[in-house]
């Protein structure tokens, strides 16, 4: 396994009444092909920043990003639109990720337009086989995003991710607004996605038993800081920073295996 | 679908809709209601109204018929009012959005243009505009959407700013969607609904603004407005108060139907508002 994404010494700060707030400090870490990397830390901690860096909806201070082993910081305008089919991102709020006029067929349909995926009269059948590939069915794409329920349209968020066929896909908290059941169909789902395609994740999630579930790997962060990386089982058995530490313990019924 | 139930709710809004839909009757059917060309002369000059039945409203001056000259001057009242408003509504819109969109430089250019359009009372840059170009519909048009687009734009840049936020623009972004293509077909359609309240009042105040140029002789010479048969009345105001009173009634009629018409559409989105 190669690394797909290398991030080093990432920072972002934001200026908040005249102070600069360090929202992501000195970050460094790097996913391989197929591989899912968990990030979790209190809320503050800077996860968002850093899902929303390496996506490229905002833009770092300091540091660099290696995707496919090229310079993603460099990108600007026309080159970066045609590296984005590469890199895709799931959102928390699906209802808030879609826009609220747009049919399923918009949603998923834009993607494929806009890298030109599939012309006009082959479009609805891409739709179709996205839909399947997500477990929804080719029916849905007439209804509009506001008819459908909230595990339906995270769904169709990671339909319209997958219409491109990116090799990493970031998620911010993409299952923490469902309810249970939503959210472990949706965890499933990623992972027969991964096993199938070798797609890799970053799964950002404020909830340790979400991310054992699904990383191979975990960084945990505080202050805008990653303070501990390592494999799941690892960094979950056996904490070495004081905010993994604080986080696991918040979890006491974690620690008594389930399976 | 909910949108008109709502709308159907509000009294005012519908005796707005009803005062528009028959003015909009009226102002199709005048072709055929009155074939022969308004400014045309029929019967002796300034016969009373209601003394005539073959001219209800009386005659004018020159004894042109008032109910044919006030039923072809809906036309001009409505299609003024509706083209300069559809004027204003594209060019507010469009500048609104840009400059929210685009924000930090692009936004204080366009920003200090629409203040600057702000300082100037907009009926005098109508006036301006018409007395050096020159007096015809579309000019008239275009003189009062240059008085009216300055409010959508800072109602659709405040609308822009707050979508631009949003989650569903920043996954357009992630796609790769070009940026013109998130502004206009992702932000501006959201950012719309505020906006079009807005243009009944802008309508309203149109027709007016018409009334006045046609009134200072500054209409379109060779149709017949309301406002330029109330400033043809007000050469024998004192033995024939109704050739001025008559037009100026219609245009009560039709600025407070467009004003209810708004109010009605106002409220039943302010509702949609609240509930969602």
């Amino acid at each position: 396994m190669s690394a797909l994404l290398i991030a080093e010494n990432l920072g972002k700060s934001f200026r908040r009444g005249g102070v600069r707030l360090a929202a992501v400090d000195g970050a460094s870490f790097s996913v391989d092909d197929g591989e899912t990397l968990g990030i979790v830390g209190p809320s503050g901690s800077g996860k968002t920043t850093l899902a929303r860096l390496v996506v490229r909806l905002i833009d770092a201070d300091v540091g660099t990003l290696q995707f496919e082993g090229a310079d993603l910081l460099a990108l600007r305008g026309k080159a970066l639109r045609a590296t984005r089919k590469r890199i895709q991102m799931v959102f928390q709020d699906p209802l808030a990720a879609l826009n609220p006029r747009a049919s399923v067929a918009d949603v998923i349909g834009d993607p494929l337009r806009i890298h030109r995926l599939a012309d006009s009269g082959g479009r609805p059948a891409a739709i179709a086989h996205l839909l399947n590939r997500v477990g929804l069915p080719a029916a849905l794409a007439s209804r509009a995003v506001h008819e459908i329920s909230g595990g339906q349209r995270q769904r169709v968020a990671i339909a319209r991710a997958l219409a491109t066929e990116p090799r990493l896909i970031v998620l911010d908290e993409a299952a923490s607004a469902l309810d249970v059941s939503a959210r472990a169909h949706i965890l499933k789902l990623l992972v027969e996605l991964q096993a199938e395609s070798g797609i890799s994740y970053i799964f950002v999630s404020h909830d340790i038993a979400v991310v054992r579930a699904i990383s191979h790997r975990v960084a945990i962060m505080d202050h805008g800081r990653i303070v501990e990386t390592g494999p799941t089982a690892q960094v979950i058995a056996a904490p070495q920073s004081a905010t993994g530490k604080a986080l696991i313990a918040a979890v006491p019924h974690l620690m008594p295996a389930q399976d | 679908m909910s949108l008109v139930a709502r709308f159907t709710r509000s009294p005012e809004g519908l005796f707005g809709a009803a005062v528009l839909a028959a003015l909009i009757v009226i102002a199709l059917g005048a072709p055929f209601l009155f074939p022969r060309d308004p400014l045309s002369i029929v019967g002796p000059p300034l016969t009373a109204p209601f003394t005539d039945w073959a001219l209800p409203l009386g005659t004018d001056r020159l004894g042109r018929n008032v109910l044919a000259e006030l039923v072809h001057g809906s036309r001009a009242s409505l299609l003024v009012g509706f083209a300069a408003t559809l004027a204003a509504i594209i060019i507010g819109a469009s500048v609104g959005t840009i400059a929210g969109f685009a924000g930090g430089l692009v936004d204080e250019a366009l920003m200090r243009v629409v203040d600057a359009f702000q300082t100037v009372p907009g009926f005098l840059l109508a006036l301006a505009f018409v007395s050096v170009i020159g007096a015809s519909l579309p000019v008239v048009v275009l003189a009062i959407a240059l008085s009216a687009w300055t409010g959508p734009a800072r109602l659709a840049r405040a609308e822009v700013l707050s979508l631009r936020e949003r989650d569903y623009v920043a996954a357009a972004r992630v796609i790769g969607m070009h940026p013109a293509e998130i502004a206009f077909r992702q932000i501006l359609p959201n950012a719309l609904a505020p906006v079009l309240a807005l243009s009944a009042v802008i309508v309203a105040g149109a027709i007016l603004t018409e009334a006045a140029l046609s009134f200072l002789g500054l209409g379109d010479p060779n149709i017949v407005t309301w406002g330029s048969m109330i400033a043809e009345g007000r050469a024998v105001l004192r033995s024939s108060p109704f050739l001025s009173i008559i037009p100026g009634i219609a245009l009560v009629v039709t600025v407070l139907g467009v004003y209810l018409f708004g109010e009605g559409l106002s409220e039943a989105l302010s509702r949609r508002a609240v509930r969602s």
